[in-house]
């Protein structure tokens, strides 16, 4: 598989390392009066879509930065990436 | 139809023309008291035992595809007891004795082999991790011994002892672990549940759950609507897929693992090797493929195939323990979907929806617990309470704070 770094171009994704769901970069409020439960789903519970997936790559034989990539579980087929840090900021930073 | 000796001599002088198909295929009932969704090795062998071991009637095994189309036949074949974690190891062991008696009790060759398997050991501290290990596994009534260089060599004279990185300075071995063959298990039982009374209904996908005020009804099929008493899902990695219809969301993640297998050669393994600290182990077929795998690629996947990455780093696993299966050609290379937990453990439980149960979350090691995940389910869905093997295989494991977690890697799939 082939991953389109936004800075640096078409990377194998053997330079990267997987993490999972990029759902993980919303990270429950842990003052929150709820706070275990929804960390118990946070930490655990996952969507496993069979189909398009966001998930987190990390680039850590490359310039080590964060990506969400928009990839299909059913084919490998990968659709896009983008800086992890621009998603959670919302394209601010 | 029994089998025997007798039997295979009579075709044999009759022309073969008493051999008989060894399951019906019936249509659906309108109503069952168990549905077990999933005709592969564990929801087969689920309906086999709550079939002649609990004495229910009215069941039926629903499966997309044909029986036995999923992991069951794609798996690399190995049994074995070997695990650390009281949570796990005593039903490890349960299916290993299950495994011993297998093909007398179906009355159908599955091919068991007692070849041994040896986990190799390369440093000091490894082998006090093995010893440890192997002390846990005879605690349970299983069998381990600890090996020297010496007596591994006595048993593999052609392994790479001198590797640089990863000398070998001995192996934890177990006698009684083996091989099956693997789509003879899901035939086995799927002739004894059929013995049994049970309906196995091929090409019938489960496309919805019926639920009214938290209980289950029945199940919405591809052919049609079918009632149920309770319903089983053994789906293996398309568990997340089919939960969703009733509503939940899993501790569980789908990847893909491959495994490889080489063209015929002349018997070299005469047991199975398993290279840890390599991602590689490998057997040998009685047909004489050499059949060997390593890790999962590690990124979420139902692709039911992998990626080249992977393929070279368990090729390289491969040259290192032992050069010379540079010189075979592989013949296939495959993928299974794999429901990855997040403790690297099962799951054999209830849910929350009343009359629906789960069995799931197998990873990689389903195939060597099929005879006791089925066993277990059974009980679990004859009686309503679990098998006390699968205590600790609850689904709500994860909010109480009790994971089995046997490489203690936390709450991530791709690393177990």
């Amino acid at each position: 598989m082939l991953i389109p770094h936004p800075l640096l171009g078409l990377r194998d994704a053997s330079e990267f390392t997987y993490l999972g769901d990029a759902a993980l970069l919303d990270r429950p409020d842990g003052m929150a009066p709820d706070a275990a439960a929804r960390f118990h789903d946070y930490v655990h519970l996952r969507d496993n879509p069979a189909g398009l997936h966001r998930e987190l790559w990390f680039h850590e034989q490359g310039d080590r930065s964060w990506l969400v990539v928009t990839r299909n579980t059913l084919t490998h087929e990968i659709l896009g990436a983008e800086l992890a840090r621009d998603v959670k900021t919302g394209g601010a930073a | 139809m029994r089998y025997s000796g007798f039997k295979v001599l009579r075709e044999a002088l009759t022309g073969h023309k008493g051999w008989q198909p060894i399951w019906r295929n019936p249509d659906p009932q309108p109503a069952y008291d168990y549905i077990i969704v999933g005709g592969g090795g564990h929801g087969l062998a689920t309906a086999y035992y709550l079939a002649r071991t609990f004495r229910q009637a009215r069941i039926a095994v629903l499966e997309k595809s044909w029986l036995g189309s999923g992991n069951i036949g794609r798996n690399t074949t190995i049994i074995r007891s070997n695990y650390g974690l009281p949570g796990n190891q005593p039903f490890y062991e349960f299916s290993m004795k299950l495994w011993e008696g297998l093909e007398q009790e179906l009355n159908f060759n599955a091919m068991i082999s007692q070849r041994g398997i040896l986990n190799l050991i390369h440093s000091d501290g490894q082998r006090d991790a093995y010893r440890r290990r192997g002390n846990a596994v005879m605690l349970s009534g299983a069998d381990a011994e600890l090996l020297d260089q010496a007596q591994v060599r006595r048993m593999y004279p052609w392994l790479n002892y001198d590797n640089a990185r990863f000398p070998i300075k001995g192996g934890l071995l177990q006698r009684r672990a083996g091989t099956a063959r693997h789509d003879g298990v899901a035939w086995g039982y799927a002739r004894g549940a059929d013995l049994a009374g049970v309906d196995l209904i091929q090409n019938c996908e489960v496309t919805g759950f019926r639920i009214d005020g938290g209980t289950l009804r029945g199940v919405e099929t591809s052919r049609g609507y079918i009632a149920a008493g309770k319903v089983g899902v053994a789906v293996a990695g398309s568990t997340s897929r089919v939960m969703a219809q009733a509503g939940m969301r899993l501790p569980i993640e789908s990847h893909v693992l491959q495994a490889f297998v080489t063209e015929g050669l002349k018997p070299v393994i005469d047991g199975v090797i398993t290279f840890g600290a390599g991602h590689f182990y490998v057997s040998q077929s009685d047909k004489g493929g050499l059949v060997f795998g390593g890790d999962i690629d590690g990124y979420n996947s139902y692709a039911q195939r992998g990626n080249l990455g992977v393929i070279e780093d368990v090729a390289q696993g491969g040259m290192a323990l032992m050069p010379m299966i540079g010189r075979a050609r592989l013949l296939r290379v495959w993928g299974g979907i794999m429901d990855m937990s997040m403790d690297g453990s099962p799951i054999i439980d209830r849910t929350p929806v009343r009359g629906l149960y789960l069995n799931a979350g197998w990873c990689y090691g389903g195939f060597k617990a099929t005879p006791a995940s089925g066993y277990a389910f059974a009980h679990l869905l004859a009686t309503d309470t679990p098998h006390p093997t699968a205590r600790a295989m609850r689904l709500d494991r994860f909010e109480r704070g009790r994971p089995i977690d046997e490489k203690g890697m936390g709450a991530t799939p791709n690393l177990h």
